[in-house]
């Protein structure tokens, strides 16, 4: 069972050009526009010129399809995806310091932690670290039941997705080369931009 | 051949088409400057003001259909160019806007007249670029003008750092075609949404058809003009869609919404099936949106897929290029009568005849909307009239019916003050052989008058028409009806708008009666170069009918019937 608060959460994916600015561009819209972003990352992909934005906001279907097509209208966006409406894997990623100095709370972490994909990936006389990798719901059950120590640090990627089966989000993108520098006599930095 | 940077934007522009910029000079837009004296096929029109550059290259282009072209140097210049963006970008203007930036190294560092104009404009521009390689130059030329003209049209901005204009490289204009790949203006639609769409059609009992600045943009007057008469269908017309049908046509009802003819808000709300073409629901042409078109279907036909269902939930949404559309959808249309239905609309449309202030006898004062009637009688309706905003502005709107596309350019989504006069100097400059109308209130010109300058400077034959009342006349007028009639910070003291043309050279005359209407037509077209005239109107006119904001679209302020006043 979903939770109510989930139903009302779309999840956009969208392939960028990977250029100074484009980060800011979506980010402007949102603040423009009015949406509220729930999370929002951004990585490289295995294209070099191309990252991927995996993109949470707060709304219903409707309003994941109107930032969809305000997304699209961003030049530098080359594609969009409103994966929430469709089947799709998501995963986020959870690093959390607890509090655990003497055995007792270090046995109730490591029970906790049996329970869930999570393990500890440090761990000191006071505090450790644990991961989790899951849906964004299983990492707030976690956290929700690890909240009988004492949490004193977490950091979250935000949710990344991925639709599913074969509709493939890339295009046949390539970069433009100007001219000048395909012929070898630029040295300027071009390159720069495909970073 | 090797280039500077600045010969290499400068040639870009030539192929282009560009032979005309409306600019300002200033120390990081010098090199292209320089440029420009190489370059004579340009013309470079010197503006007084930045954001008159601004209006002036939206005004040309809205005017020619071309993309315009505004120059500004970094800092206070290009910030000065950011109203006339915004007002481009509100109403799908195709527009280049070039600034200068400081050099490349000094970026980030606060540097004299240093702005962060790219990150400025980011919301206000379709796209915009800032140039830190010269080799990327020519690219991103080609881009501007491709993304300003193509699709929904809109500003772009290009940012060039001093010393990218100065840095000198091997030109080689790139032939290929440009790839945007994230860049692909839809075009047609998919036939199910024709046919989708055609059911509605041949179904409706009472359809209206709303027709927007997309006509004009698209080219689809025609293709709009034959729908209606095939299937009988009454048009409405927004603000910018102005000219998409012909005023006088039988099917024309008018303009809609806060200021429209009440027939056309009367039918939108009585109506079974709105066909939205090239409009976006504006908030000044729905009012209140939860008891907006409750009976009708709803087709939306528009280039930008964000406006579908952003405003009014719309049955069938088509997102392509309406010429394109219509052209595939028109002639599937079945032909039809909807007798009755225009029966009623017009018996509406008598009603407001029966009100309107034009048509009564015995006024001792001159108003506006008589003054902008005549103007349109003794220019034969056939002037290109490019307005401010306010009370004159509708009044436009309403008393002088357009008959072909382009023909009224305004201000509309962003209602820009200051917009009028620069705008008209653009539209002159574009369109020689037309007769280009200014029709400005009091206030919005003396917000951008230093141009008449520039129009002196350049011998632009614009005619200004200035409707004064010496008065902010619509935000009076919202005093009136919803502020208890205090007038604050409305009332204004003004020079003498004649004897400031005087000092600029440019004749003027000052009109007081209705019997000096003709003479001051043919005084306006006596001059080869600017004309100022001054009409003295009424002071407390008000715009009928209105519909509050936020009020019911049927829910108007109407005019009374004479007799029945109280």
């Amino acid at each position: 069972m979903i939770p109510k608060s989930e139903r009302r959460k779309q999840i956009l994916v969208a392939l960028v050009e990977n250029r100074p600015g484009v980060l800011n561009r979506v980010a402007s819209l949102f603040r423009r526009r009015n949406f509220n972003v729930d999370s929002l990352t951004v990585g490289r992909t295995h294209r070099s010129h191309l990252s991927r934005m995996t993109i949470v906001v707060d709304g219903d279907k409707s309003d994941g399809r109107r930032i969809a097509a305000n997304l699209f209208k961003l030049i530098n966006v080359v594609d969009v995806s409103l994966v929430s409406e469709e089947p799709h894997v998501s995963r986020d990623l959870a690093l959390i310091k607890v509090r655990a100095a003497d055995a007792e709370a270090r046995n109730t972490l490591t029970q906790i932690c049996d329970e869930y994909p999570a393990r500890i990936v440090d761990i000191g006389p006071e505090v450790a670290i644990v991961e989790i990798v899951g849906q964004e719901d299983l990492v707030e059950a976690f956290i929700k039941d690890l909240a009988v120590l004492e949490i004193v640090e977490m950091v979250r990627t935000g949710v990344v997705a991925m639709g599913r089966g074969v509709r493939i989000l890339d295009s046949q993108y390539e970069p433009v080369v100007p001219a000048t520098m395909r012929n070898g006599n630029g040295n300027s930095g071009f390159e720069k931009y495909s970073v | 051949m090797m280039l500077t940077g600045a010969e290499i934007l400068l040639e870009c522009l030539l192929r282009e088409g560009v032979d005309l910029i409306f600019g300002y000079p200033g120390g990081a837009i010098l090199p292209t400057y320089d440029a420009l004296t190489k370059y004579p096929q340009i013309h470079h029109v010197l503006v007084r003001h930045e954001q008159g550059a601004c209006h002036m290259a939206d005004g040309y282009a809205r005017a020619t259909g071309k993309v315009g072209v505004a120059m500004a140097t970094s800092g206070p210049g290009a910030t000065n160019l950011v109203t006339g963006i915004a007002t481009a970008m509100m109403d799908s203007s195709p527009l280049v806007a070039i600034t200068g930036q400081v050099t490349r190294g000094a970026i980030g560092s606060d540097a004299f007249q240093e702005t962060d104009v790219t990150g400025v404009t980011l919301p206000i521009t379709k796209h915009n670029y800032l140039v830190m390689d010269v080799h990327e130059l020519p690219y991103i030329v080609r881009e501007a003008f491709y993304i300003a003209r193509t699709g929904r049209p809109g500003p772009v901005l290009i940012d060039i750092p001093k010393d990218v204009q100065q840095e000198k490289i091997e030109f080689v204009y790139p032939e290929e075609e440009i790839r945007l790949p994230g860049y692909r203006p839809p075009q047609k639609a998919r036939p199910d949404e024709i046919e989708e769409a055609l059911r509605l059609i041949a179904e409706a009992e009472r359809p209206i058809i709303l027709a927007g600045h997309g006509i004009n943009i698209s080219g689809a007057a025609a293709e709009l003009r034959e729908l209606a008469e095939r299937a009988q269908i009454p048009v409405a017309l927004t603000l910018l869609g102005k000219g998409a049908m012909p005023e006088g046509h039988p099917l024309t009802i008018g303009m809609m919404g806060m200021h429209g003819e009440a027939a056309s808000n009367l039918a939108i709300q009585d109506a079974d099936l709105l066909i939205a073409l090239g409009m976006r629901f504006d908030d000044r042409v729905t009012g209140n949106l939860k008891t907006y078109a409750k009976k009708a279907k709803k087709i939306h036909v528009d280039i930008d897929a964000s406006e579908i269902n952003k405003n009014v939930r719309v049955d069938v949404g088509i997102v392509g290029d309406l010429r394109t559309v219509l052209t595939q959808l028109v002639p599937q249309v079945k032909r039809a009568q909807h007798a009755e239905w225009i029966g009623k609309i017009r018996n509406w449309l008598e009603d407001s005849d029966e009100r309107d202030i034009i048509n009564r006898e015995g006024q001792d004062v001159l108003l506006g909307a008589q003054v902008i009637n005549d103007l349109w009688k003794f220019t034969e309706g056939d002037a290109i009239t490019v307005t401010d905003v306010g009370q004159h502005q509708m009044l436009e709107a309403q008393y002088y019916p357009h008959q072909r596309p382009h023909s009224m350019i305004t201000s509309g989504g962003l209602g820009t003050m200051g917009f009028g006069f620069p705008a008209a100097i653009g539209a002159q400059m574009g369109m020689p052989k037309d007769e280009v109308w200014a029709i400005v209130g009091d206030g919005g010109f003396q917000m951008t008058l230093c141009e008449l300058a520039t129009a002196k400077q350049e011998n632009v034959p614009v005619k200004i028409a200035i409707i004064n009342n010496n008065y902010l006349g619509m935000v009076r007028q919202w005093q009136e009806f919803f502020y208890e009639e205090r007038y604050y910070a409305t009332p204004m003291f003004n020079p003498d708008f004649c004897k400031l043309a005087e000092a600029y050279g440019i004749p003027a005359m000052r009109v007081t009666s209705r019997d000096q209407m003709e003479e001051s037509v043919k005084f306006a077209r006596s001059h080869s170069g600017p004309v100022l005239i001054e009409y003295m109107v009424e002071k407390e006119e008000i715009v009928y009918p209105m519909v509050a904001a936020g009020r019911d679209l049927d829910d108007m302020i109407r005019r009374p019937k004479a007799g029945e006043e109280s």
